[in-house]
């Protein structure tokens, strides 16, 4: 039966989440150059156009449609059989397709955030190409194996609320494969960039913590209990990560910073995300304290030291800030919380934080090997990297022959 | 003493101060403005519009030198911006009549380095 109060809810929900990707354009776009501005805007609203398109036309299906194996199959190929009934064994109070578009946002925000990696020095075409190949053969198996019927990691009992291993895992082993590959940007060494505007750093953290509670506590797929336990630790723990990471700067750096503060705030909702719907608030504070500090030293020792180009720290921040959250479900998940999930660690059962690591290990390893061979496919036939003086000059005018401010007038 | 003026490409900049650098000129002042040369430039394309012959971007240096470093300067700038095509910028070599430290009130030579 359809619950009106359970359909306007994941309907808001979606909104909420499509709202991130222009935030996280705004979040990625203040940290770049002001000559690369627009073509990091651009990357990112060309993902909502390709990616919701392919979601209806294939992506729900090979994501979602109930088969045991590497992929869902192709039985709800262009939402055929997908209505607007519930399809109880996903969401039995809300239309089907209100399940399918709430997804589609996850799908859309995914590749956007591999962005940061890469940002600054992929060609256009190039980035196209790679976006849709890699939707198709990363997010949507990696999607299936943990939320779809028949897929191997929710037959084992990992437990994903609302995408820690699909989105952050997935997409931030992808951003550091391909800056691995892709190579740092020219002249870093003598000048490191400085973000071209901090302002807009901010809006777009605030427009991802607000997309965020329906991120999360929209994974609840109900107007219920557990969406607002979803909802109040969101938002616990990204201010205990932004908190957190600003008394790390003034302890190392002797100045708190906003950018720290904002980044800190992001790597607590990453963290949170697998947890959202089976830790409570406690916990919360902990896990948003703690990631911080692990995605500082991500950012501020390790990248510096293995001298890979990570541009945004999408690795640094999705990556590391996923897998910290992904194994403190294994912790901290209680069943007090959520009857139908299950007890970490601290709650007398060991076994689930070894499942959880099992998946998280499972995800790093497929993402990064699969993420390289369609990185190396893509620079066989296209060229991925743009050429030195078209990186000099900047993407907008090189790319998309706009730019994004003027001189005079 | 001389004042030395380039206009030069905005992607060229890194390359020119990296050249600077290494012939120990350290002092320069850069302002982005905006000129009309030969050059045509980049057309702009704003919803299926182009724009051509607009002022162009540049990147303007100033630089203040004693005179025995007024040929090693122009060396590195150009070596930096050539490119050998059109828009490469040009560099102006005026008198400078005079050069003080505000922080000292140290005039001529002495201010200069």
């Amino acid at each position: 039966m359809v619950n009106t109060g359970d359909t306007a809810w994941v309907l808001i929900s979606s909104a909420l989440v499509l709202l991130m990707t222009p935030g996280l354009a705004f979040f990625y776009g203040g940290m770049v150059r002001r000559k690369n501005m627009l073509s990091v805007l651009m990357q990112c609203f060309i993902v909502m156009c390709v990616l919701s398109l392919q979601w209806v036309l294939y992506g729900y299906s090979l994501s979602f449609a109930p088969m045991k194996g590497f992929w869902g199959g192709f039985a709800w190929l262009g939402l055929r059989g997908v209505g607007l009934e519930p399809y109880a064994d996903y969401a039995g109070t809300i239309p089907h397709q209100a399940f399918m578009i709430f997804q589609a946002m996850f799908a859309i925000i995914t590749p956007a955030l591999i962005i940061g990696a890469f940002a600054e020095r992929m060609k256009f075409s190039a980035f196209l190409i790679f976006t849709l190949l890699w939707a198709t053969f990363v997010y949507d198996p990696v999607c299936h194996w943990v939320w779809g019927i028949g897929g191997w990691m929710r037959s084992l009992g990992a437990l994903d609320f609302a995408g820690g291993t699909v989105v952050h895992i997935n997409a931030g082993i992808a951003a550091l494969v391909t800056a691995l590959v892709i190579g740092r940007r020219k002249n870093l060494d003598h000048n490191a960039p400085a973000p071209h505007n901090l302002p807009f750093v901010v809006l777009g953290t605030g427009l991802l913590w607000f997309g965020w509670f329906g991120f999360n506590a929209g994974s609840a797929l109900a107007a219920n209990g557990l969406a607002v336990n979803a909802f109040v630790v969101t938002n616990t723990a990204a201010a205990a990560a932004g908190l957190s990471w600003a008394f790390i700067e003034w302890i190392h750096n002797g100045k708190p910073t906003i950018f720290g503060t904002v980044s800190g705030v992001v790597a607590g909702l990453v963290a949170i995300t697998p947890a959202a719907g089976y830790v409570s608030v406690i916990p919360a504070i902990i896990i948003g304290l703690s990631v911080s500090v692990f995605c500082f030293l991500a950012v501020s020792f390790i990248k510096p030291k293995f001298g890979y180009d990570d541009s945004l720290d999408a690795f640094g921040v999705h990556c590391v800030g996923g897998i910290w959250g992904a194994l403190a479900t294994g912790l901290f998940a209680s069943k007090a919380v959520n009857p139908a999930g299950a007890d970490g660690l601290f709650f007398g059962n060991p076994k689930q934080f070894l499942i959880q690591l099992f998946a998280v290990l499972v995800t790093v390893v497929y993402a990064f090997v699969v993420t390289f061979v369609i990185y190396k496919l893509v620079d066989l036939f296209v060229g991925v990297r743009v050429t030195e003086k078209e990186e000099m000059m900047g993407l907008d005018l090189t790319q998309h022959r706009e730019r994004a401010y003027t001189v005079l007038e | 003493m001389k004042l030395i003026i380039a206009i030069i490409q905005p992607y060229k900049l890194e390359e020119v101060k990296e050249e600077l650098y290494k012939a120990e000129v350290n002092l320069i002042t850069v302002s982005e403005v905006l000129g009309h040369g030969r050059q045509k430039g980049v057309t702009e394309v704003y919803r299926g519009a182009k724009e051509t012959g607009n002022l162009l971007r540049k990147i303007r240096l100033e630089i203040a030198v004693n005179d025995n470093y007024v040929e090693p300067t122009i060396k590195a700038i150009v070596k930096g911006a050539k490119t050998g095509e059109t828009g490469d910028g040009k560099i102006f070599v005026l008198d400078l009549k005079e050069c003080v430290r505000i922080r000292t009130e140290e005039k001529g030579a002495m201010a200069i380095g």
